[in-house]
Protein backbone atom coordinates (compact mmCIF):
# COMPACT_ATOMS: atom_id res chain seq x y z
CA UNK A 1 0.00 0.00 0.00
CA UNK A 2 2.68 2.44 1.10
CA UNK A 3 4.56 2.04 -2.20
CA UNK A 4 1.47 2.84 -4.10
CA UNK A 5 0.22 5.79 -2.06
CA UNK A 6 2.27 8.72 -0.86
CA UNK A 7 2.26 9.28 2.92
CA UNK A 8 0.01 12.29 2.47
CA UNK A 9 -2.49 10.32 0.46
CA UNK A 10 -2.43 7.50 2.97
CA UNK A 11 -3.08 10.00 5.75
CA UNK A 12 -6.10 11.37 3.88
CA UNK A 13 -7.53 7.85 3.48
CA UNK A 14 -7.02 7.01 7.15
CA UNK A 15 -8.43 10.34 8.28
CA UNK A 16 -11.51 9.87 6.11
CA UNK A 17 -12.17 6.45 7.61
CA UNK A 18 -11.77 7.78 11.15
CA UNK A 19 -13.96 10.82 10.48
CA UNK A 20 -16.71 8.78 8.81
CA UNK A 21 -16.70 6.07 11.50
CA UNK A 22 -16.81 8.67 14.27
CA UNK A 23 -19.63 10.53 12.55
CA UNK A 24 -21.60 7.30 12.13
CA UNK A 25 -21.20 6.05 15.69
CA UNK A 26 -21.64 9.43 17.35
CA UNK A 27 -24.89 10.19 15.56
CA UNK A 28 -26.43 6.76 16.17
CA UNK A 29 -27.88 7.31 19.69
CA UNK A 30 -29.39 10.69 18.80
CA UNK A 31 -30.49 9.30 15.43
CA UNK A 32 -32.36 6.48 17.17
CA UNK A 33 -34.08 8.83 19.59
CA UNK A 34 -35.10 11.28 16.86
CA UNK A 35 -36.29 8.47 14.57
CA UNK A 36 -38.35 7.05 17.42
CA UNK A 37 -39.84 10.47 18.19
CA UNK A 38 -40.73 11.06 14.55
CA UNK A 39 -42.12 7.55 14.05
CA UNK A 40 -44.07 7.21 17.27
CA UNK A 41 -44.22 10.54 19.06
CA UNK A 42 -47.25 12.78 19.12
CA UNK A 43 -46.16 16.19 20.30
CA UNK A 44 -46.32 19.83 19.42
CA UNK A 45 -43.62 20.85 16.95
CA UNK A 46 -43.13 17.43 15.40
CA UNK A 47 -43.16 18.84 11.86
CA UNK A 48 -40.67 21.46 12.97
CA UNK A 49 -38.33 18.75 14.27
CA UNK A 50 -38.81 16.85 11.04
CA UNK A 51 -37.93 19.96 9.03
CA UNK A 52 -34.82 20.70 11.10
CA UNK A 53 -33.58 17.14 10.76
CA UNK A 54 -33.99 17.29 7.00
CA UNK A 55 -32.44 20.73 6.67
CA UNK A 56 -28.90 19.52 5.79
CA UNK A 57 -30.41 17.47 2.98
CA UNK A 58 -31.94 20.46 1.22
CA UNK A 59 -29.55 23.29 2.09
CA UNK A 60 -26.42 23.80 0.00
CA UNK A 61 -23.63 22.04 1.94
CA UNK A 62 -21.62 25.26 1.96
CA UNK A 63 -24.45 26.96 3.83
CA UNK A 64 -24.56 24.15 6.39
CA UNK A 65 -20.78 24.43 6.76
CA UNK A 66 -20.98 28.17 7.24
CA UNK A 67 -23.73 27.81 9.86
CA UNK A 68 -21.54 25.30 11.67
CA UNK A 69 -18.66 27.75 11.50
CA UNK A 70 -20.79 30.47 13.06
CA UNK A 71 -22.24 28.20 15.74
CA UNK A 72 -19.38 25.84 16.55
CA UNK A 73 -16.35 28.03 15.78
CA UNK A 74 -14.02 29.06 18.62
CA UNK A 75 -15.95 32.33 18.93
CA UNK A 76 -19.33 30.80 18.20
CA UNK A 77 -21.77 30.37 21.12
CA UNK A 78 -21.80 26.58 21.06
CA UNK A 79 -18.13 26.27 20.14
CA UNK A 80 -17.18 28.45 23.10
CA UNK A 81 -19.34 26.36 25.42
CA UNK A 82 -17.68 23.14 24.21
CA UNK A 83 -14.23 24.65 24.72
CA UNK A 84 -14.97 26.10 28.17
CA UNK A 85 -16.65 23.01 29.59
CA UNK A 86 -15.05 20.06 27.80
CA UNK A 87 -11.91 21.55 26.25
CA UNK A 88 -13.08 20.37 22.85
CA UNK A 89 -12.12 22.45 19.87
CA UNK A 90 -14.08 21.75 16.71
CA UNK A 91 -13.05 24.39 14.20
CA UNK A 92 -10.17 23.39 11.94
CA UNK A 93 -9.78 20.03 13.69
CA UNK A 94 -10.68 16.51 12.57
CA UNK A 95 -13.40 16.46 15.25
CA UNK A 96 -15.02 19.36 13.41
CA UNK A 97 -14.85 17.35 10.19
CA UNK A 98 -16.60 14.50 11.98
CA UNK A 99 -19.28 16.90 13.22
CA UNK A 100 -19.86 18.27 9.73
CA UNK A 101 -20.10 14.74 8.32
CA UNK A 102 -22.45 13.64 11.12
CA UNK A 103 -24.75 16.61 10.50
CA UNK A 104 -24.84 15.89 6.77
CA UNK A 105 -25.41 12.16 7.25
CA UNK A 106 -27.95 12.55 10.05
CA UNK A 107 -31.11 12.98 7.93
CA UNK A 108 -30.26 9.86 5.93
CA UNK A 109 -29.74 7.82 9.06
CA UNK A 110 -32.92 9.09 10.74
CA UNK A 111 -34.95 8.44 7.61
CA UNK A 112 -33.86 4.82 7.31
CA UNK A 113 -34.39 4.07 11.00
CA UNK A 114 -37.71 5.88 11.11
CA UNK A 115 -39.09 3.91 8.19
CA UNK A 116 -38.06 0.62 9.79
CA UNK A 117 -39.65 1.58 13.11
CA UNK A 118 -42.86 2.51 11.31
CA UNK A 119 -42.80 -0.89 9.61
CA UNK A 120 -42.72 -2.78 12.92
CA UNK A 121 -46.05 -4.50 13.61
CA UNK A 122 -47.52 -2.75 16.65
CA UNK A 123 -49.61 -5.83 17.34
CA UNK A 124 -46.43 -7.73 18.19
CA UNK A 125 -45.64 -5.04 20.74
CA UNK A 126 -49.14 -5.40 22.20
CA UNK A 127 -48.59 -9.14 22.43
CA UNK A 128 -45.30 -8.60 24.26
CA UNK A 129 -47.10 -6.23 26.63
CA UNK A 130 -49.76 -8.76 27.54
CA UNK A 131 -46.93 -11.23 28.22
CA UNK A 132 -45.67 -8.97 30.98
CA UNK A 133 -43.01 -6.86 29.26
CA UNK A 134 -43.08 -3.20 30.26
CA UNK A 135 -42.71 -0.58 27.49
CA UNK A 136 -38.92 -0.34 27.85
CA UNK A 137 -38.48 -4.11 27.57
CA UNK A 138 -40.88 -4.21 24.64
CA UNK A 139 -38.67 -1.69 22.88
CA UNK A 140 -35.47 -3.55 23.69
CA UNK A 141 -36.52 -7.11 22.89
CA UNK A 142 -39.16 -6.63 20.21
CA UNK A 143 -39.03 -3.24 18.49
CA UNK A 144 -35.26 -2.83 18.34
CA UNK A 145 -34.45 -6.30 16.98
CA UNK A 146 -37.21 -6.01 14.40
CA UNK A 147 -35.89 -2.72 13.02
CA UNK A 148 -32.24 -3.81 13.10
CA UNK A 149 -32.03 -4.02 9.28
CA UNK A 150 -33.16 -0.40 9.07
CA UNK A 151 -30.65 0.66 11.70
CA UNK A 152 -27.84 -1.04 9.79
CA UNK A 153 -28.98 0.58 6.56
CA UNK A 154 -29.11 3.97 8.28
CA UNK A 155 -25.60 3.57 9.66
CA UNK A 156 -24.17 2.57 6.28
CA UNK A 157 -25.91 5.47 4.55
CA UNK A 158 -24.52 7.85 7.14
CA UNK A 159 -21.04 6.35 6.73
CA UNK A 160 -21.19 6.61 2.94
CA UNK A 161 -22.40 10.20 3.11
CA UNK A 162 -19.59 11.01 5.55
CA UNK A 163 -16.98 9.45 3.25
CA UNK A 164 -18.10 11.72 0.45
CA UNK A 165 -18.85 14.91 2.35
CA UNK A 166 -17.02 17.86 0.90
CA UNK A 167 -18.84 21.19 0.92
CA UNK A 168 -19.75 21.52 4.58
CA UNK A 169 -16.44 20.05 5.73
CA UNK A 170 -14.21 22.33 3.70
CA UNK A 171 -16.25 25.37 4.71
CA UNK A 172 -16.27 24.53 8.42
CA UNK A 173 -12.80 23.09 8.99
CA UNK A 174 -10.94 23.98 5.78
CA UNK A 175 -8.51 21.64 4.00
CA UNK A 176 -5.54 21.09 6.28
CA UNK A 177 -3.41 18.06 5.32
CA UNK A 178 -3.12 15.62 8.20
CA UNK A 179 -5.88 17.31 10.25
CA UNK A 180 -8.96 17.97 8.16
CA UNK A 181 -8.01 16.87 4.67
CA UNK A 182 -10.38 13.99 3.98
CA UNK A 183 -10.49 11.97 0.76
CA UNK A 184 -12.73 14.34 -1.20
CA UNK A 185 -10.69 17.35 -0.09
CA UNK A 186 -7.50 15.59 -1.10
CA UNK A 187 -8.90 14.72 -4.52
CA UNK A 188 -10.00 18.31 -4.95
CA UNK A 189 -6.52 19.53 -4.04
CA UNK A 190 -4.94 17.19 -6.59
CA UNK A 191 -7.17 18.54 -9.33
CA UNK A 192 -6.06 22.05 -8.54
CA UNK A 193 -2.33 21.44 -9.11
CA UNK A 194 -0.60 20.65 -12.41
CA UNK A 195 0.23 16.92 -12.74
CA UNK A 196 -2.10 15.89 -9.94
CA UNK A 197 -4.23 13.65 -12.15
CA UNK A 198 -2.51 10.43 -11.15
CA UNK A 199 -2.98 11.15 -7.46
CA UNK A 200 -6.60 12.13 -7.96
CA UNK A 201 -7.21 8.91 -9.86
CA UNK A 202 -5.60 6.75 -7.14
CA UNK A 203 -7.73 8.34 -4.44
CA UNK A 204 -10.82 8.08 -6.61
CA UNK A 205 -10.28 4.35 -7.00
CA UNK A 206 -9.83 3.96 -3.25
CA UNK A 207 -12.97 5.98 -2.65
CA UNK A 208 -14.92 3.71 -4.97
CA UNK A 209 -13.50 0.61 -3.30
CA UNK A 210 -14.47 1.80 0.18
CA UNK A 211 -18.00 2.73 -0.88
CA UNK A 212 -18.57 -0.57 -2.64
CA UNK A 213 -17.24 -2.50 0.36
CA UNK A 214 -19.54 -0.60 2.72
CA UNK A 215 -22.52 -1.31 0.48
CA UNK A 216 -21.57 -4.98 0.22
CA UNK A 217 -21.15 -5.30 3.99
CA UNK A 218 -24.53 -3.70 4.66
CA UNK A 219 -26.21 -6.05 2.19
CA UNK A 220 -24.55 -9.00 3.88
CA UNK A 221 -25.60 -7.90 7.37
CA UNK A 222 -29.11 -7.04 6.28
CA UNK A 223 -29.44 -10.48 4.73
CA UNK A 224 -28.15 -12.20 7.86
CA UNK A 225 -30.57 -10.28 10.05
CA UNK A 226 -33.35 -10.61 7.49
CA UNK A 227 -33.06 -14.37 7.42
CA UNK A 228 -33.44 -14.48 11.19
CA UNK A 229 -36.57 -12.40 11.22
CA UNK A 230 -38.19 -13.82 8.12
CA UNK A 231 -41.70 -12.47 8.07
CA UNK A 232 -44.40 -14.91 9.13
CA UNK B 1 -66.39 -16.63 46.64
CA UNK B 2 -66.07 -13.98 43.93
CA UNK B 3 -67.07 -14.86 40.39
CA UNK B 4 -64.35 -15.76 37.91
CA UNK B 5 -65.31 -12.82 35.74
CA UNK B 6 -67.04 -9.64 36.79
CA UNK B 7 -67.11 -7.07 34.03
CA UNK B 8 -69.16 -3.91 33.55
CA UNK B 9 -67.73 -1.40 31.12
CA UNK B 10 -68.73 1.50 28.95
CA UNK B 11 -66.49 2.68 26.17
CA UNK B 12 -67.05 4.62 22.98
CA UNK B 13 -65.04 3.69 19.88
CA UNK B 14 -66.02 6.07 17.10
CA UNK B 15 -69.68 5.41 16.41
CA UNK B 16 -69.64 2.15 18.31
CA UNK B 17 -70.68 2.01 21.94
CA UNK B 18 -69.47 -0.86 24.06
CA UNK B 19 -71.74 -1.13 27.07
CA UNK B 20 -71.32 -4.61 28.42
CA UNK B 21 -71.86 -6.19 31.81
CA UNK B 22 -71.48 -9.83 32.71
CA UNK B 23 -70.45 -12.12 35.50
CA UNK B 24 -69.42 -15.69 34.94
CA UNK B 25 -68.50 -18.67 37.08
CA UNK B 26 -67.58 -20.79 34.11
CA UNK B 27 -64.26 -22.50 33.48
CA UNK B 28 -64.59 -21.52 29.85
CA UNK B 29 -66.74 -18.51 29.12
CA UNK B 30 -67.52 -18.02 25.45
CA UNK B 31 -68.26 -14.56 24.09
CA UNK B 32 -70.46 -15.39 21.16
CA UNK B 33 -71.68 -12.96 18.53
CA UNK B 34 -71.43 -11.79 14.94
CA UNK B 35 -68.35 -9.99 13.60
CA UNK B 36 -68.36 -6.38 14.69
CA UNK B 37 -70.55 -7.03 17.72
CA UNK B 38 -67.79 -5.88 20.07
CA UNK B 39 -66.38 -9.18 21.30
CA UNK B 40 -62.78 -8.26 20.56
CA UNK B 41 -63.19 -4.79 22.05
CA UNK B 42 -64.47 -6.42 25.21
CA UNK B 43 -61.48 -8.76 25.56
CA UNK B 44 -59.18 -5.85 24.76
CA UNK B 45 -60.67 -4.06 27.74
CA UNK B 46 -59.99 -7.11 29.90
CA UNK B 47 -56.42 -7.44 28.63
CA UNK B 48 -55.65 -3.75 29.08
CA UNK B 49 -55.21 -2.90 25.40
CA UNK B 50 -58.23 -0.60 25.72
CA UNK B 51 -58.72 1.72 28.65
CA UNK B 52 -62.49 1.96 29.20
CA UNK B 53 -64.14 5.31 29.86
CA UNK B 54 -66.13 3.88 32.75
CA UNK B 55 -66.66 0.61 34.55
CA UNK B 56 -64.76 -2.17 36.24
CA UNK B 57 -63.08 -5.47 35.44
CA UNK B 58 -62.54 -8.02 38.21
CA UNK B 59 -61.06 -11.47 37.86
CA UNK B 60 -61.56 -13.87 40.74
CA UNK B 61 -62.06 -10.92 43.05
CA UNK B 62 -59.00 -9.00 41.95
CA UNK B 63 -59.71 -5.57 40.49
CA UNK B 64 -57.86 -4.78 37.27
CA UNK B 65 -59.89 -1.73 36.31
CA UNK B 66 -62.20 0.43 38.36
CA UNK B 67 -62.66 3.89 36.95
CA UNK B 68 -64.54 5.10 40.01
CA UNK B 69 -61.64 4.22 42.27
CA UNK B 70 -59.12 5.36 39.67
CA UNK B 71 -57.63 1.90 39.21
CA UNK B 72 -56.15 0.95 35.87
CA UNK B 73 -53.58 -1.81 35.86
CA UNK B 74 -51.35 -1.52 32.76
CA UNK B 75 -51.41 -4.53 30.44
CA UNK B 76 -47.97 -5.80 31.38
CA UNK B 77 -48.95 -6.11 35.03
CA UNK B 78 -52.28 -7.92 34.54
CA UNK B 79 -50.91 -11.40 33.95
CA UNK B 80 -53.54 -12.21 31.40
CA UNK B 81 -52.57 -14.66 28.69
CA UNK B 82 -53.88 -13.41 25.38
CA UNK B 83 -54.06 -15.72 22.38
CA UNK B 84 -54.72 -13.59 19.31
CA UNK B 85 -56.48 -14.57 16.15
CA UNK B 86 -53.23 -14.32 14.17
CA UNK B 87 -50.83 -16.00 16.64
CA UNK B 88 -48.53 -12.93 16.76
CA UNK B 89 -45.39 -14.94 17.42
CA UNK B 90 -42.16 -12.96 17.52
CA UNK B 91 -40.51 -13.61 14.14
CA UNK B 92 -36.99 -12.91 15.38
CA UNK B 93 -37.14 -15.53 18.14
CA UNK B 94 -37.18 -19.32 18.04
CA UNK B 95 -40.24 -21.26 19.17
CA UNK B 96 -38.47 -21.97 22.45
CA UNK B 97 -37.70 -18.28 23.01
CA UNK B 98 -41.26 -17.37 22.06
CA UNK B 99 -42.63 -19.88 24.56
CA UNK B 100 -40.48 -18.65 27.42
CA UNK B 101 -40.92 -14.96 26.59
CA UNK B 102 -43.69 -14.35 29.10
CA UNK B 103 -42.17 -16.60 31.76
CA UNK B 104 -39.22 -14.23 31.84
CA UNK B 105 -41.40 -11.34 32.91
CA UNK B 106 -43.36 -13.11 35.65
CA UNK B 107 -42.61 -11.26 38.90
CA UNK B 108 -40.00 -13.13 40.92
CA UNK B 109 -42.30 -13.36 43.93
CA UNK B 110 -44.89 -15.47 42.13
CA UNK B 111 -42.67 -17.15 39.56
CA UNK B 112 -42.69 -20.93 39.50
CA UNK B 113 -40.21 -23.02 37.54
CA UNK B 114 -41.29 -23.01 33.90
CA UNK B 115 -43.47 -26.01 33.21
CA UNK B 116 -42.14 -26.16 29.70
CA UNK B 117 -42.27 -29.95 29.43
CA UNK B 118 -45.85 -30.07 30.64
CA UNK B 119 -46.97 -27.41 28.19
CA UNK B 120 -45.06 -29.03 25.33
CA UNK B 121 -46.79 -32.30 26.07
CA UNK B 122 -50.20 -30.68 26.55
CA UNK B 123 -49.99 -28.95 23.17
CA UNK B 124 -47.91 -31.46 21.27
CA UNK B 125 -45.26 -28.98 20.16
CA UNK B 126 -42.09 -30.52 21.58
CA UNK B 127 -40.62 -31.17 18.14
CA UNK B 128 -40.86 -27.49 17.11
CA UNK B 129 -38.63 -25.92 19.77
CA UNK B 130 -35.67 -24.97 17.60
CA UNK B 131 -37.69 -23.67 14.67
CA UNK B 132 -38.61 -20.11 13.89
CA UNK B 133 -42.25 -19.02 13.53
CA UNK B 134 -41.82 -18.50 9.78
CA UNK B 135 -41.34 -22.27 9.37
CA UNK B 136 -44.54 -23.32 11.19
CA UNK B 137 -47.97 -24.18 9.83
CA UNK B 138 -50.98 -22.14 10.91
CA UNK B 139 -52.10 -24.75 13.42
CA UNK B 140 -48.62 -25.10 14.90
CA UNK B 141 -48.28 -21.34 15.25
CA UNK B 142 -51.56 -21.14 17.11
CA UNK B 143 -50.54 -23.94 19.49
CA UNK B 144 -47.22 -22.22 20.18
CA UNK B 145 -49.15 -18.99 20.84
CA UNK B 146 -51.33 -20.84 23.36
CA UNK B 147 -48.23 -22.31 25.00
CA UNK B 148 -46.59 -18.90 25.16
CA UNK B 149 -49.63 -17.46 26.93
CA UNK B 150 -49.79 -20.41 29.36
CA UNK B 151 -46.12 -20.19 30.35
CA UNK B 152 -46.60 -16.56 31.38
CA UNK B 153 -48.50 -18.03 34.36
CA UNK B 154 -51.67 -16.10 33.60
CA UNK B 155 -54.59 -15.76 35.99
CA UNK B 156 -56.90 -15.80 32.97
CA UNK B 157 -56.52 -16.93 29.39
CA UNK B 158 -58.16 -14.83 26.65
CA UNK B 159 -58.59 -16.51 23.30
CA UNK B 160 -59.80 -14.25 20.52
CA UNK B 161 -61.10 -16.48 17.72
CA UNK B 162 -57.95 -18.58 17.83
CA UNK B 163 -59.28 -20.89 15.13
CA UNK B 164 -60.84 -18.34 12.79
CA UNK B 165 -57.81 -18.12 10.50
CA UNK B 166 -57.46 -21.91 10.17
CA UNK B 167 -59.03 -24.44 7.84
CA UNK B 168 -61.29 -27.22 9.09
CA UNK B 169 -58.51 -29.79 9.42
CA UNK B 170 -56.36 -27.43 11.51
CA UNK B 171 -59.37 -26.52 13.68
CA UNK B 172 -60.01 -30.19 14.37
CA UNK B 173 -56.33 -30.49 15.28
CA UNK B 174 -56.46 -27.74 17.92
CA UNK B 175 -59.90 -28.18 19.49
CA UNK B 176 -58.90 -31.20 21.62
CA UNK B 177 -55.98 -29.21 23.05
CA UNK B 178 -58.32 -26.42 24.11
CA UNK B 179 -60.60 -28.99 25.75
CA UNK B 180 -57.63 -30.36 27.68
CA UNK B 181 -56.72 -26.83 28.68
CA UNK B 182 -60.22 -26.31 30.01
CA UNK B 183 -60.29 -29.60 31.91
CA UNK B 184 -56.69 -30.00 33.07
CA UNK B 185 -55.44 -26.54 34.01
CA UNK B 186 -56.74 -24.28 36.74
CA UNK B 187 -56.75 -21.22 34.50
CA UNK B 188 -60.18 -19.87 33.57
CA UNK B 189 -60.61 -19.16 29.88
CA UNK B 190 -62.52 -16.50 27.97
CA UNK B 191 -63.08 -17.68 24.43
CA UNK B 192 -64.28 -15.36 21.69
CA UNK B 193 -66.01 -16.95 18.74
CA UNK B 194 -68.67 -16.48 16.11
CA UNK B 195 -68.76 -20.23 15.37
CA UNK B 196 -71.58 -21.95 17.20
CA UNK B 197 -70.07 -25.41 16.85
CA UNK B 198 -66.92 -24.32 18.74
CA UNK B 199 -68.96 -22.65 21.44
CA UNK B 200 -71.25 -25.66 21.86
CA UNK B 201 -68.26 -27.95 22.17
CA UNK B 202 -66.02 -25.87 24.42
CA UNK B 203 -68.00 -23.44 26.53
CA UNK B 204 -69.32 -24.02 30.03
CA UNK B 205 -70.84 -20.52 30.05
CA UNK B 206 -71.95 -18.45 27.09
CA UNK B 207 -72.40 -14.71 26.83
CA UNK B 208 -74.17 -13.51 23.71
CA UNK B 209 -72.69 -10.23 22.50
CA UNK B 210 -74.84 -8.01 20.34
CA UNK B 211 -74.07 -4.44 19.26
CA UNK B 212 -71.68 -3.90 22.12
CA UNK B 213 -74.06 -5.28 24.76
CA UNK B 214 -74.42 -8.61 26.49
CA UNK B 215 -77.79 -9.92 25.31
CA UNK B 216 -77.72 -13.00 27.54
CA UNK B 217 -75.30 -14.89 29.71
CA UNK B 218 -75.61 -18.31 31.33
CA UNK B 219 -74.79 -22.01 31.16
CA UNK B 220 -74.18 -23.15 27.59
CA UNK B 221 -76.94 -25.76 27.36
CA UNK B 222 -79.46 -23.26 28.69
CA UNK B 223 -78.47 -20.35 26.46
CA UNK B 224 -78.24 -22.39 23.27
CA UNK B 225 -81.71 -23.89 23.74
CA UNK B 226 -83.54 -20.73 24.81
CA UNK B 227 -86.57 -20.04 22.57
CA UNK B 228 -86.46 -16.27 23.05
CA UNK B 229 -82.81 -16.06 21.93
CA UNK B 230 -83.38 -18.33 18.93
CA UNK B 231 -86.27 -16.10 17.86
CA UNK B 232 -84.08 -13.01 17.50
CA UNK B 233 -83.32 -11.94 13.93
CA UNK B 234 -79.95 -13.24 12.75
CA UNK B 235 -79.61 -15.60 15.72
CA UNK B 236 -78.20 -19.04 15.04
CA UNK B 237 -80.59 -21.94 15.27
CA UNK B 238 -81.35 -23.21 18.76
CA UNK B 239 -79.86 -26.54 19.71
CA UNK B 240 -79.81 -29.02 22.58
CA UNK B 241 -76.55 -29.97 24.24
CA UNK B 242 -76.26 -33.33 25.98
CA UNK B 243 -73.36 -35.11 27.55
CA UNK B 244 -73.42 -38.80 26.84
CA UNK B 245 -71.50 -41.82 28.06
CA UNK B 246 -71.10 -44.87 25.85
CA UNK B 247 -72.79 -47.77 27.65
CA UNK B 248 -73.18 -50.34 24.92
CA UNK B 249 -73.15 -51.13 21.22
CA UNK B 250 -75.52 -52.49 18.66
CA UNK B 251 -72.86 -54.43 16.79
CA UNK B 252 -75.08 -55.65 13.98
CA UNK B 253 -75.95 -52.12 12.87
CA UNK B 254 -72.84 -50.23 13.93
CA UNK B 255 -74.57 -48.13 16.55
CA UNK B 256 -73.50 -46.98 19.98
CA UNK B 257 -75.88 -46.70 22.93
CA UNK B 258 -75.33 -43.58 25.04
CA UNK B 259 -76.66 -42.72 28.45
CA UNK B 260 -77.60 -39.05 28.71
CA UNK B 261 -79.54 -37.00 31.22
CA UNK B 262 -82.36 -36.86 28.70
CA UNK B 263 -82.53 -40.65 28.37
CA UNK B 264 -80.82 -43.27 26.21
CA UNK B 265 -79.68 -42.13 22.75
CA UNK B 266 -78.44 -44.23 19.85
CA UNK B 267 -75.82 -42.76 17.52
CA UNK B 268 -73.54 -44.06 14.77
CA UNK B 269 -70.74 -45.95 16.47
CA UNK B 270 -67.78 -44.67 14.39
CA UNK B 271 -64.68 -44.90 16.61
CA UNK B 272 -66.35 -44.67 20.00
CA UNK B 273 -65.05 -46.70 22.96
CA UNK B 274 -67.08 -48.09 25.83
CA UNK B 275 -67.14 -45.67 28.77
CA UNK B 276 -66.14 -42.74 26.58
CA UNK B 277 -67.83 -39.43 27.37
CA UNK B 278 -68.85 -37.18 24.54
CA UNK B 279 -70.94 -34.15 23.73
CA UNK B 280 -74.06 -34.40 21.62
CA UNK B 281 -75.65 -31.52 19.81
CA UNK B 282 -79.10 -31.71 18.26
CA UNK B 283 -80.45 -28.88 16.15
CA UNK B 284 -83.94 -27.71 17.09
CA UNK B 285 -85.18 -28.29 13.55
CA UNK B 286 -84.15 -31.96 13.77
CA UNK B 287 -86.55 -32.60 16.66
CA UNK B 288 -90.10 -33.83 16.00
CA UNK B 289 -92.78 -33.87 18.66
CA UNK B 290 -95.44 -36.48 19.13
CA UNK B 291 -98.22 -36.64 21.72
CA UNK B 292 -98.28 -40.46 21.80
CA UNK B 293 -95.19 -42.70 21.82
CA UNK B 294 -94.78 -43.17 18.07
CA UNK B 295 -94.90 -46.70 16.69
CA UNK B 296 -93.56 -47.94 13.38
CA UNK B 297 -91.29 -44.96 12.86
CA UNK B 298 -87.79 -44.93 11.44
CA UNK B 299 -86.34 -42.54 14.03
CA UNK B 300 -84.49 -44.49 16.71
CA UNK B 301 -84.61 -42.03 19.57
CA UNK B 302 -87.80 -41.18 21.39
CA UNK B 303 -87.35 -39.12 24.53
CA UNK B 304 -90.39 -38.58 26.73
CA UNK B 305 -90.60 -35.14 28.28
CA UNK B 306 -92.70 -32.16 29.14
CA UNK B 307 -92.97 -28.77 27.46
CA UNK B 308 -91.43 -26.05 29.60
CA UNK B 309 -91.51 -23.00 27.34
CA UNK B 310 -93.10 -21.91 24.13
CA UNK B 311 -91.59 -18.91 22.34
CA UNK B 312 -93.20 -16.19 20.26
CA UNK B 313 -94.11 -16.84 16.65
CA UNK B 314 -91.28 -15.73 14.36
CA UNK B 315 -90.15 -16.04 10.79
CA UNK B 316 -91.86 -14.48 7.79
CA UNK B 317 -95.56 -14.43 8.49
CA UNK B 318 -94.97 -15.79 11.98
CA UNK B 319 -94.77 -19.38 10.77
CA UNK B 320 -92.13 -20.63 13.19
CA UNK B 321 -92.28 -21.35 16.92
CA UNK B 322 -89.36 -22.31 19.14
CA UNK B 323 -90.11 -24.54 22.11
CA UNK B 324 -88.14 -25.99 24.92
CA UNK B 325 -88.87 -29.26 26.68
CA UNK B 326 -87.48 -30.93 29.73
CA UNK B 327 -86.64 -34.54 28.96
CA UNK B 328 -85.35 -36.33 32.05
CA UNK B 329 -83.06 -33.69 33.54
CA UNK B 330 -82.00 -32.14 30.26
CA UNK B 331 -83.27 -29.30 28.10
CA UNK B 332 -84.25 -30.10 24.53
CA UNK B 333 -84.98 -27.39 21.97
CA UNK B 334 -87.46 -27.92 19.15
CA UNK B 335 -88.43 -25.77 16.21
CA UNK B 336 -91.92 -26.36 14.80
CA UNK B 337 -94.38 -24.58 12.57
CA UNK B 338 -96.99 -22.53 14.35
CA UNK B 339 -99.56 -24.71 12.65
CA UNK B 340 -98.20 -27.91 14.26
CA UNK B 341 -98.16 -26.22 17.67
CA UNK B 342 -101.77 -25.36 17.24
CA UNK B 343 -102.76 -28.74 15.79
CA UNK B 344 -101.22 -30.63 18.72
CA UNK B 345 -102.58 -28.14 21.21
CA UNK B 346 -99.10 -27.72 22.73
CA UNK B 347 -98.85 -25.74 25.94
CA UNK B 348 -96.36 -25.49 28.81
CA UNK B 349 -96.59 -28.55 31.04
CA UNK B 350 -97.96 -30.84 28.35
CA UNK B 351 -96.35 -34.27 28.08
CA UNK B 352 -94.80 -34.99 24.67
CA UNK B 353 -92.29 -37.29 23.04
CA UNK B 354 -89.28 -35.82 21.27
CA UNK B 355 -88.41 -37.85 18.20
CA UNK B 356 -84.82 -37.59 16.98
CA UNK B 357 -83.17 -39.43 14.11
CA UNK B 358 -79.80 -40.91 15.05
CA UNK B 359 -78.21 -39.42 11.94
CA UNK B 360 -79.19 -35.92 13.10
CA UNK B 361 -77.19 -36.20 16.32
CA UNK B 362 -73.84 -34.41 16.02
CA UNK B 363 -71.14 -35.83 18.22
CA UNK B 364 -67.91 -34.20 19.31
Amino acid sequence: MNHWLSPEEWTAVRLSLIVATTAMIASLPLGLVVALLLARGRFWGKSLLDAIVHMPLILPPVVTGYLLLIGFGRRGPIGQFFYDWFGIVLSFRWTGAALACAVMGFPLMVRAIRLSIEAVDRRLEDAAGTLGANPLWVFLVVTLPLCLPGIIAGMILCFAKAMGEFGATITFVSNIPGETQTLPSAIYTFTQVPGGDAGAMRLTLISIAISVTALFLSELMARMVGRRIAVE
Amino acid sequence: MSPVLDIAVRHRLGDFLLDAALTSEGRLTALFGASGSGKTSLVNVVSGLIRPEAGHVRIEGETLVDTERGIFLPKHRRRIGYVFQEARLFPHLTVRQNLLFGHWFVPRAVRKPAELDKVLELLGIGHLLQRRPGALSGGEKQRVAIGRALLAEPRLLLMDEPLAALDEARKAEILPYIERLRDETRIPIVYVSHALAEVARLATTVAIVEDGRIAACGPTADILSRPDLAARPGAPEASSLLTGEVVGFDEAFGLARLQTRAGPVLVARSALQAGQKLKLRILASDVMLSLEPPADISALNVLPGRISEIGERTGTGGSIVHLRLVCGEALVAARLTARSVEALGLAPGKAVHAVIKSVSVETA
